[in-house]
């Protein structure tokens, strides 16, 4: 029985180009459960990464017992991750919330009723209401871990119920980028690809994507073309040693904070050497003599001394993207968390264009999301957009949102771009957001620049209510504490970035009083009486498939078209949108006629300035209108304002493990995962380790210009002159459960708060700091010798095994 | 010829913004939107002034006494208070567009001298102004309603 903690991606099942993946069917169940043993199955997907994994949910005695994978879904064709193989044990975690708290005259978190709950957060939503400005007074800041219909259901609560732009997703952290990119370059945020382009192609490019730990199921599906006949080459950008860079034909390991100098040179020498489709290019694009005129002083020896790479390596990736002919491309945090994110995004977009790499079998294209639900966030209007994907500045796209919730135009706010994360906990820190709603996210962990973030959450006159599974450490801070039901505890949907749409089933009841999101939004609504301009109430149904079917209308006309889709439909495996009377069982792959959605009626926005986030008036799209060509954009490269000094020589990138989500609030529950990486570390390259005087294991401070944290060292295949210190560590399970003083284990406290002037993702990447040795350890650290924080040399600490907990199961060949 | 008068004060322009898109970014240092792209515009007008000194220096012999007082100082350094911040963006978008409109009149101005060298200047210069005019004004409209009508 394989231990999928050894060994997170199992057994191969190598096939040939155009041939169908394998079907490999994944199980674990707790304890010596077997299949015949389970109640009930129910259907669902993964909520602990955004691959969207098809997973069948085990029963037994009203008890979640174990998951299986499901062997027709075109996502995973059977297989599941380590986090979808354990993480679900969370669930039935002891220290669930199980009743609301609010906060006493004491100061005290206390136990109430949800009337008392939110009979606060009422009373005080309204007193805001009433006072010149109240809109602007409150604050939302969601997740890409809820479903669709309560994403949607925020949305008109917030743009037609309270009428406030300041509503945003911790998507902001994870995709903003792979939005702003796709609205940048295609139009709309519309991912191109499909999965199964994986299957076809002949070359892979990973594009600061650490894709074997962030969607181990589809690193899977790559390594079985690896190690299949005819299997695609591949380049990995990343300076990290991870399994991807270690597999790959061609390692790119740039400096970091120069990808958009490492893509204008990979540009620039495609555009100068002819290795682009000319009449692909001439029908389908605009922008090509600008991009041949930003690229061109980027010829590849300036290039490698920007990025630090040989010129030589370079060499091979222009060759091995300029003689492929069925490319695909994955882009994920390395780009979108770095410097110049949406420049560099872009570079990639321009890449398959010019190359004319979409729209047919292998030829795919992921701006890849970081979270299970990240997608729902962006489409449906629970982030810094309108609902499907409608643009803010277009007012017969507003005054179709009037109609269909049947509001005044004005009561959307529409005068400038919605409020984006940073910004709000910006209003909030001023003391101009007063009330701010958190959901399903843990910002006092996750967000850049803690030690400023815990201030604004710690702001006197600051309503703070937070909607979680646990007393989180943002939790802590709350005035309302809402319980909220979890995955595998209510029903709904939501879609991963292949575009497939997989519907949640409830599975068993949420513990105590723990209730679902959207009759927590729902009971939100019908306490502040949210009305529409003939008097009924503005949400006109009470149940999530009401809010599917809701949902379903809204995006009629719109790219993301689900109204082909029931949940009966979805009962049967997931579906890819569009789905409508064209494409009944939904579209593979987007722009297969080379036409884009850039038409200024249809496109979700009018674009910015690369460089600086200005906007593009209406007027001036009009007049460049693209008639349905895609454009190509780019930026000159500009450093960080984060470089290294002699005070701070090294620059520090935070990331994942695959044993980890986020803030471990679930996975740090699930006794195999956290056992597999149960506290944090710094790898450093031998070369900096020797400089500091640093060994495996020592204890070592991490100082930059905003924090200092603490850990153990590792020593890793990183570049030289970089650090990696994983984010999910926080303080809930430390050891006295509060928040150290001083120097703690917790990423965030490092990194700084800014953001892409286009896509306002704050850049996670590059912070420059300093390290220094506090004591000898006194054994290896606790990094996982598996993927990226895999020791230098291998023999020099112990393997990560899961044990015989651990065992789960893999039948192979299923149908 | 009183092209070297204006090519002067344009320079002066150019340097006052750059000197008051710092000055705005060191005072406001607690708004991360202005830090960075600040940092950016205000090299893009450092550079602009430099430019355009071959062009004073060629043109200087050719004008006569300098007018009475063409320079006017549109920022007198960051406020503090409530309002500060949307007040000091106001005064950027005021330099940036007096740069500009100054830009615009060169331009027509290196067209009746026929320099071709003065007119790539003008172009390439102009869109980053431009540019720089356009950001500051998506910043002032995004701001706006929440510094004027809830704070």
């Amino acid at each position: 029985m394989p231990d999928r903690i050894a060994d997170p991606w199992g057994t191969r099942t190598p096939h040939g180009p155009g041939t169908p993946w394998p079907v490999r069917v994944d199980s674990f169940l707790e304890g010596d459960l077997t299949e015949d043993d389970v109640d009930a199955w129910y259907r669902s997907a993964s909520v602990l990464h955004s691959n969207g994994d098809a997973m069948d949910i085990a029963v037994k005695d009203g008890r979640i017992v174990g998951v299986r994978g499901r062997a027709t879904d075109r996502i995973n064709h059977g297989r599941l991750g380590p986090k979808d193989l354990y993480g679900w044990q969370a669930n039935g975690s002891a220290d669930r919330l199980t009743h609301p708290l609010v906060r006493d005259e004491h100061g005290e978190l206390v136990r109430a009723t949800w009337d008392e709950a939110m009979g606060r957060v009422v009373a005080r939503s309204k007193e805001l209401l009433d006072r010149p400005g109240g809109w602007g007074r409150h604050g939302f800041y969601t997740s890409g871990q809820l479903f669709l219909e309560e994403y949607y259901t925020l949305g008109i609560i917030g743009k037609a119920g309270i009428g406030t732009p300041h509503m945003d997703g911790n998507t902001r952290l994870c995709t903003a980028t792979a939005a702003a990119a796709m609205k940048e370059s295609f139009g709309v945020d519309a991912q191109p690809g499909s999965y199964t382009d994986v299957d076809h192609c002949d070359a892979l490019a990973l594009w600061g994507h650490n894709v074997a730990e962030t969607q181990a199921v589809l690193w899977m599906r790559m390594l079985d073309r690896r190690r299949g006949p005819d299997p695609p080459r591949m380049l990995c950008v990343d300076p990290r040693s991870t399994a991807v860079a270690r597999e790959a034909d061609v390692h790119l390991a740039i400096r970091s904070g120069t990808n958009v100098a490492c893509l204008n040179g990979i540009l620039r020498e495609l555009l100068a050497r002819g290795l682009y489709d000319p009449g692909y290019v001439a029908a389908h694009t605009v922008g090509l003599d600008e991009l041949r005129e930003t690229v061109e002083p980027y010829d590849l020896p300036r290039v490698a001394g920007i990025c630090d790479v040989p010129v030589a390596d370079l060499e091979a990736a222009v060759e091995l993207l300029g003689t492929c002919e069925r490319l695909v491309s994955s882009v994920l945090q390395g780009f979108y968390q770095s410097n110049q994110a949406t420049a560099a995004a872009c570079q990639v977009n321009n890449l398959h264009l010019i190359r004319g790499m979409l729209g047919r079998p292998g030829a795919g294209l992921y701006q890849m999301n970081g979270q299970p639900t990240a997608q729902n966030t962006r489409e449906s209007g629970a982030d810094g957009d309108l609902p499907a994907m409608r643009n803010w500045d277009n007012p017969e796209h507003v005054q179709e949102l009037a109609d269909l919730w049947n509001v005044p135009v004005d009561r959307i706010p529409h005068w400038a771009a919605p409020t984006h994360a940073m910004q709000i906990f910006r209003y909030v820190e001023q003391g101009s957001i007063d009330l701010l709603w958190i959901q399903a996210t843990n910002p006092a962990v996750s967000m850049p620049e803690l030690p400023r973030i815990r201030e604004i959450l710690d702001r006197d006159g600051l309503f703070l209510v937070v909607q979680d599974l646990f007393l989180t450490e943002t939790a802590a801070y709350a005035d309302v504490v809402l319980p909220a039901a979890t995955w595998g505890e209510k029903l709904g949907s939501f879609t991963c970035v292949d575009r497939t749409c997989h519907l949640s089933e409830k599975a068993v009841d949420p513990p105590g009083e723990a209730r679902a999101d959207l009759d927590i939004l729902l009971d939100y609504a019908r306490r502040m009486d949210f009305r529409d301009q003939d008097g009924a109430p503005l949400l006109k149904y009470d149940d999530p498939e009401g809010a599917f079917e809701a949902w379903k209308a809204c995006t009629r006309g719109r790219p993301n078209e689900y109204v082909g889709m029931t949940y009966d439909r979805l009962r049967e495996g997931g579906i890819q949108w569009p789905c409508n009377d064209e494409h009944p069982d939904g579209k593979e792959r987007l722009y297969d006629d080379g036409v884009f959605a850039t038409d200024p009626d249809y496109a979700e926005t009018y674009g910015q300035d690369l460089q600086t986030g200005a906007t593009v008036s209406a007027e001036a799209y009009r007049a460049a209108d693209p008639g349905g060509r895609a454009f190509l954009r780019a930026a000159p490269y500009v450093p960080s304002a984060q470089v290294p000094t002699e005070e701070r020589p090294l620059l520090l990138t935070t990331g994942r493990t695959v044993y980890q989500f986020h803030t471990r609030t679930k996975t740090g529950r699930a006794p195999q995962l956290q056992a597999a990486a149960p506290d944090a570390w710094v790898e450093l390259s031998a070369h900096d380790a020797d400089e500091l005087g640093l060994h495996e294991g020592d204890r070592a401070r991490i100082t930059s210009g905003t924090g200092a944290v603490e850990a153990a060292v590792r020593i890793s295949g990183i570049r030289p002159g970089m650090v990696f210190v994983p984010f999910h560590y926080g303080w809930w399970d430390a050891a006295d459960g509060g928040r150290p003083t001083g120097a703690g284990r917790t990423a965030n406290d490092l990194t700084v708060l800014n953001w892409d002037p286009v896509s306002k993702q704050p850049p996670f990447k590059v912070t420059a700091v300093r390290v220094e040795k506090v004591a000898d350890g006194d054994g290896p650290s606790p990094a996982p010798s598996v993927g990226g924080s895999a020791a230098a040399d291998p023999g020099s600490v112990p393997a990560t095994v899961g044990g015989p907990d651990a065992e789960a199961r893999e039948r192979l060949g299923e149908g | 010829m009183h092209l070297a008068h204006y090519l002067t004060l344009l320079q002066t322009a150019e340097r006052d913004l750059a000197s008051a898109l710092r000055a705005v970014a060191e005072a406001h240092h607690e708004e991360p939107a202005v830090q960075d792209t600040a940092r950016l515009t205000a090299g893009w007008a450092d550079e602009h002034a430099e430019r355009l000194q071959a062009f004073v220096d060629r043109y200087a012999p050719l004008a006569p006494d300098a007018p009475e007082e063409l320079h006017v100082d549109l920022f007198r350094g960051p406020r503090t208070g409530g309002l500060a911040y949307l007040r000091d963006l106001h005064d950027l978008v005021l330099q940036a567009t007096t740069c500009d409109v100054s830009w615009t009149l060169v331009g027509q101005a290196a067209k009746g001298a026929r320099d071709e060298e003065l007119t790539a200047a003008v172009r390439a210069c102009d869109g980053e102004t431009g540019r720089t005019l356009a950001w500051l004004t998506t910043l002032l409209k995004t701001s706006a309603t929440q510094a004027l009508v809830v704070a």
